[in-house]
């Protein structure tokens, strides 16, 4: 039976069909001794696939072997279960695969990885619990086994965030890998484990990528792997191409990827064929992140394109691909249509010509004039030819995607409307060219693009007699060899082509009204009756504008009205999901009085929009973006609409523009209790501390809030989270609102000064500042003999209070300082005079006045720190008393923490930092970043994140162009690099580094804008702002 | 891994393993494939070949190529020291192997293989430890049916399909 079982799996192999052994087979496995077992196992796993109905007469074999005392049938079981094995069935055998993880002969242990692995793998959803072992078998003594373990790893890791605290165990094993720790005969080539250093690796770059901290204890061990791989052998440049992968995947370490980087030369100048196509393949991965090194090796990969393996040919093609940019796109492209018509793989082709399509399609618009080498009509024959070849090499093997981009392009056009009409012109020209020529061998899905085109465009071509399109579209109907799908796209063009040759259209519609095809006879059907019924044409449009440029207007500004109208009737506003979790999530912390003051409130409409809460407002805003001014004009009462002007529209981003905000935006804000989301500031009084030095109780300070961002890299590694907040939310949280009546300390003797304090510094940026309100307390009229300045209707104290830096995430470091002694007393205007010397010399906005009653107020002003943004409050007593102490209370949002102002400031949880970290850092920090000319080309170039939009022109002025930027200039803290006729380019840089490039061109009124950036949402972002600067200009 | 196949330069199979569950029809078709490709190829290209959405890894030996399919982000060469290290393997075990010694000894190297390889990856790398786990189950095996089964196989071969 075992040579028969033998023989029919040779047959098997053959070519010829053995089915009729599979039951055999099992049987084998299932009655067999040990050597017929083998067979017989051996047979099923290269018979039956994992789907095999078959395989369950296979399930209690194993069980029963699983149990066996005999180790070879233990690890036949075992090997059966880890390559076939039904996944219904895993449940019954898992306990005991799991038990066998504890063996005690490694092989057993070994193998059971694996079947745990593969387990995993077609269905991971029931070895969740047993994660657990599999640390276990990380740490086995045999390294077998713990190498096996590492398969599991490489695909838990994938989803790398719970595994972080594992990196340094394998950083760990490598090291001793790569100390040569483990048995001699684990060697290849005397290089230790090859295979489990490649694992290692590969598992190490998932785990540090994007993540600084865990990258940072890898950069010893890489380093060690590259310096050792240094013998010339296949082995050794296979773990040197894994570790410059983990060494470009990981946080960048600018030693590491320059070692890296010359490891790659290696590769691509060895005269080895395998390492020359794995040094491209390097290549290709590390342009993504650094483009110049592809110049190093140019000759390298000129030659690798003439080379005669089609392998080699093809990689370099797409090391090109990545490379490419609007100087080279013409040549690559090139390349690519040459290496194509020589190919004949399908899988080759569709791949390839979809890059093509995509490389053509971007970059024909939207190029700044200044770096395009062609002219625009040479580039409009250029693109339109580009995408001929592509239609007709590609063919019908094309993806949908591909026609319909085009035909969209072409459609929506770029800015201008004569390049367009150039553009399509040239295309009609084209095609009719294509099309009096032999069309048969032509792929349907160019005569569709061919026939669409001219039916929307033909009408643009003056010179060619319209009956000659038609004569040329209806030819095409008559070939056999055109589908049906593409005759109806032929018909549809022809229905748009105005004034037709009635007679030849009928003839035609006559003919394929008898047609088979359904779609075809209705559409003839029409296509008579049009040409037959004038007065009917005339209705028709007669160029069909756009088919495809339906835009869809994500903010649903449309629906403001009945959202307005929603709300006014009392309905509960809507709260994007994020907010209503974060609603749940806030707990305390909330104030639900306001709620009860609002609820009755909100009956009547008329004493909504009175009280119409900021939450009210940002959450329709949320809704609605830009358009909240426009749903509240569309409510009834004019009070809604002076409290939105005062809430969103005076929110310049400019710092003088705010500084003229909040006065008008007391009144309202007075009248707004209902916003206590934010939990209100609450003024707590303290006792008087003893101890308490009488000379400093004449009591106002400024707040020094320094948030240096820790590290260039948490903010960039963050910043995937806020800019979708930023967007979806523009400014929930800055209201606050302190209800004066509720803290007002009744029981002060001599005067309690009560400081209403709102602070409304809507938009600017979501939070940068806090809003604070301050009341005072216990003021000591004795005292005020103690301060020789009594007198002084003004006395302030400047207090540098503390500094409190944030580090990486969420660690805040309070670092109190020693208080400052008074300042001479100063007019209150000049208050930036009483900034410590440390900070005088920094930019600074102008100090805005926050709130003011008649014993304090309270200003705050910005200050630009090359790393930080400082956040100062000036607290200034204006009675004649002294005040002893202040309460601040710093409200961010819905976290609150508290600062006495009393010796110094006990800075407690400073959990809003998150916050200013993730908004107010990205958004006023970015700087100037002054380059030249030619530094803005090159650096252009090589980022990839773009954004592309019309801005609002500022015409007041003589030059628009030079108006607007330099208005843009002032409010984003922008660099002008250069202006050149109507383009003028413009840059800036994050705190962190990250650049972001802007180029601006002017057109008609409008000003095209074309945002490039390392960062995906910094573009945005600084699009964002602009808009704002604008609109408020 | 995703598959493995071993077929001599007349374009003969000679061993197949696959680890991602496909249909014969699918097999055959691949194979039939890949056979031509590779065969088409020569010898100073290199052993990577991008086939369909696969990387392919192949490397002659004698008269017989040994053919490994693996996915985009694996690593090529190592692939072709797994190949490397298989040859020694059955180097080793047989003697200095030759495409006879694969023919009529098919399911030993299917065993060794399996040692070796186990659901797509590398299970043992220690050359030692594969040998010694096949001498194990092989001192069970009776020497004496090995020549039976082998003159039959002669047979088979001498008769192509």
């Amino acid at each position: 039976m075992r040579e028969i079982m033998v023989r029919a799996m040779y047959c098997e192999m053959l070519g010829y069909d053995a089915s009729f052994t599979y039951i055999h087979a099992i049987k084998l496995a299932q009655q067999g001794g040990v050597l017929e077992k083998r067979v017989g196992y051996l047979a099923v796993s290269l018979f039956l696939n994992e789907g095999h109905e078959l395989l369950l007469l296979l399930v209690n074999t194993v069980l029963k072997d699983l149990q066996s005392t005999n180790l070879i049938e233990v690890c036949m079981a075992l090997t059966v279960v880890a390559q076939v094995f039904p996944k219904d069935m895993i449940p019954a055998v898992l306990p005991l695969v799991e038990d066998k993880l504890s063996h005690p002969k490694e092989i057993i242990r070994r193998k059971a990885v694996l079947a745990l692995y593969k387990f995993y793998l077609i269905a991971p959803n029931q070895v969740q619990h047993i994660h657990a072992k599999f640390c276990k078998a990380l740490s086995d003594k045999d390294p077998g086994v713990m190498a096996s373990s590492l398969h599991i790893y490489l695909q838990l890791i994938r989803s790398p965030d719970s595994y972080k605290d594992l990196t340094g165990s394998f950083v760990t094993i490598l090291k001793q890998v790569l100390g040569g720790k483990l048995p001699v005969d684990f060697n290849y080539h005397s290089v230790p484990a090859p295979w489990l250093q490649i694992q290692l690796l590969r598992i190490l770059s998932l785990l540090g990528k994007e993540d600084q901290s865990t990258s940072e204890l890898m950069y010893e061990v890489l380093d060690e792997s590259l310096r050792r791989a240094e013998m010339n052998h296949n082995i050794t440049y296979a773990i040197l191409y894994e570790c410059v992968k983990a060494v470009y995947t990981i946080h960048p370490k600018a030693e590491l990827l320059e070692k890296a980087a010359r490891c790659i030369g290696n590769f691509v100048l060895s005269p080895k064929i395998n390492l020359k196509y794995l040094g491209l393949k390097a290549l290709t991965y590390v342009v993504q992140h650094d483009a110049k090194l592809a110049l190093q090796h140019q000759m390298t990969i000129i030659e690798c394109l003439d080379h005669s393996d089609f392998t080699i040919k093809r990689e370099t093609l797409e090391l090109l691909f990545r490379i490419t940019n609007a100087q080279n796109v013409t040549v690559i492209v090139e390349k690519m249509l040459d290496f194509l018509r020589s190919c004949n793989d399908e899988h080759t082709i569709i791949h390839l010509i979809g890059k093509v399509a995509e490389l053509a399609e971007k970059y024909p618009f939207n190029k700044p004039e200044f770096m395009n080498t062609l002219l625009p009509m040479k580039y409009n024959s250029w693109f339109i030819q580009t995408m001929n070849d592509v239609f007709s090499i590609g063919g019908d093997l094309l993806q949908q995607d591909d026609p319909n981009n085009f035909l969209r392009l072409l459609a929506e056009g770029s800015e201008s409307k004569e390049e367009d009409d150039q553009l399509r012109l040239y295309a009609v020209e084209s095609y009719l060219t294509v099309l009096k020529g032999h069309t048969s061998h032509l792929p349907q899905c160019f005569l569709q693009v061919m026939s669409w085109v001219l039916g929307e465009y033909a009408h643009l071509q003056e010179s060619v007699d319209r009956r000659e399109v038609i004569r040329l579209l209806t030819q095409l109907l008559d070939q056999r060899s055109v589908s049906s799908e593409t005759r109806v796209w032929i018909l549809s063009a022809l229905t748009k082509i105005p004034e037709g040759q009635t007679d030849l259209i009928l003839d035609l519609a006559e003919s394929l009204s008898s047609s088979q095809d359904t779609v075809l006879r209705q559409q003839a059907q029409e296509l008579r009756h049009l040409s037959q019924d004038s007065q009917l044409r005339e209705f028709k449009p007669v160029a069909v504008v756009c088919v495809f440029s339906s835009q869809v207007d994500s903010s649903l500004s449309f629906l403001d009205g009945f959202v307005s109208e929603a709300l006014a009737a009392g309905a509960a506003p809507y709260k994007p999901p994020h907010q209503r979790q974060e609603e749940l999530c806030e707990d305390r912390a909330l104030n639900l009085e306001p709620y009860s003051f609002s609820l009755p409130v909100s009956l009547s409409s008329c004493s909504i929009t009175d009280r119409q809460s900021p939450t009210l407002l940002s959450v329709s805003s949320g809704l609605s973006g830009n358009s909240a001014e426009l749903s509240q004009k569309a409510g009834s009462s004019t009070l809604i609409l002076e409290g939105v002007k005062r809430v969103w529209g005076k929110d310049g981003y400019l710092p003088q523009k705010e500084a003229t905000a909040p006065p008008v935006d007391e009144p309202s804000a007075a009248v707004q209790p209902a916003s206590q989301q934010e939990a209100a500031e609450r003024i707590e009084p303290r006792p008087e501390p003893s101890t308490q030095n009488q000379d400093k109780q004449q009591l106002a300070s400024s707040l020094f809030v320094g948030l240096g961002v820790g590290s260039s890299v948490s903010l960039l590694g963050k910043s995937e989270a806020p800019p979708p907040r930023f967007r979806k939310k523009p400014r929930p949280h800055e209201s606050s609102s302190s209800s004066g009546t509720s803290k007002r300390s009744s029981d002060s003797s001599s005067r309690s000064s009560r400081n209403t304090t709102d602070s409304f510094l809507y938009g600017s940026f979501p939070e940068e500042e806090p809003a604070t309100s301050i009341s005072t307390f216990d003021h000591t009229p004795k005292s005020t003999t103690a301060n020789g300045l009594s007198q002084n209707k003004d006395t302030k104290e400047d207090r540098h209070a503390n500094t409190s830096q944030i580090l990486g995430g969420d660690m805040v470091i309070v670092r109190p300082s020693t208080i400052q002694d008074k300042h001479p007393p100063s007019v209150s205007s000049d208050l930036t005079a009483l900034l410590p010397a440390d900070l005088k010399d920094l930019p600074h906005s102008d100090v805005i006045s926050l709130t003011s009653d008649p014993s304090l107020s309270l200003s705050s002003c910005r200050l630009f720190r090359d790393e930080a943004l400082l956040l100062v409050i000036f607290i200034s007593n204006c009675t004649e008393t002294v005040i002893k102490d202040v309460a601040v209370q710093l409200t961010l949002k819905h976290k609150h923490q508290q600062m006495t102002l009393k010796n110094f400031f006990l800075l407690q949880v400073f959990e809003f930092m998150r916050l200013i970290l993730m908004n107010s850092i990205l958004s006023v920090t970015h700087r100037p970043l002054v380059v030249t000319t030619e530094e803005y080309g090159k650096l252009w170039l090589s980022l990839s994140h773009d954004v592309k939009q019309n801005l609002k022109l500022l015409t007041d002025a003589g030059d628009p162009l030079r108006t607007t930027l330099n208005a843009l200039k002032d409010a984003l803290q922008l660099h002008v690099v250069d202006i050149i006729g109507s383009e003028g380019i413009v840059a800036c840089r994050l705190l962190s580094g990250a650049p972001c490039l802007l180029h601006c061109r002017v057109n008609g009124a409008a000003l095209a804008m074309w945002l490039r950036s390392p960062h995906p949402a910094l573009p945005d972002f600084i699009l964002y702002h602009c808009q704002r600067a604008l609109a408020h200009h | 891994m995703q598959f493995m196949l071993l077929f001599s330069r007349q374009g003969k199979l000679r061993l197949q393993k696959w680890y991602v569950p496909l249909s014969d029809k699918e097999k055959k078709k691949i194979t039939r494939e890949l056979v031509q490709t590779v065969l088409a190829r020569k010898p100073k290209m290199c052993s990577f070949l991008e086939w369909r959405d696969l990387k392919i890894v192949y490397k002659r030996y004698a008269s017989l190529y040994f053919c490994c399919a693996i996915e985009d982000q694996d690593n090529e060469l190592i692939t072709l020291e797994i190949i490397h290290r298989y040859v020694e393997l059955l180097d080793k075990y047989f003697g200095s192997v030759c495409e006879l010694d694969i023919i009529f000894n098919f399911e030993k190297a299917y065993f060794i293989l399996d040692e070796f390889l186990l659901g797509g990856e590398a299970q043992e790398t220690s050359k030692k430890n594969v040998l010694k786990a096949i001498e194990q189950a092989d001192l069970l095996q009776e020497v004496s049916t090995q020549s039976v089964t082998s003159e039959h196989l002669c047979k088979c071969i001498a008769t192509p399909q």
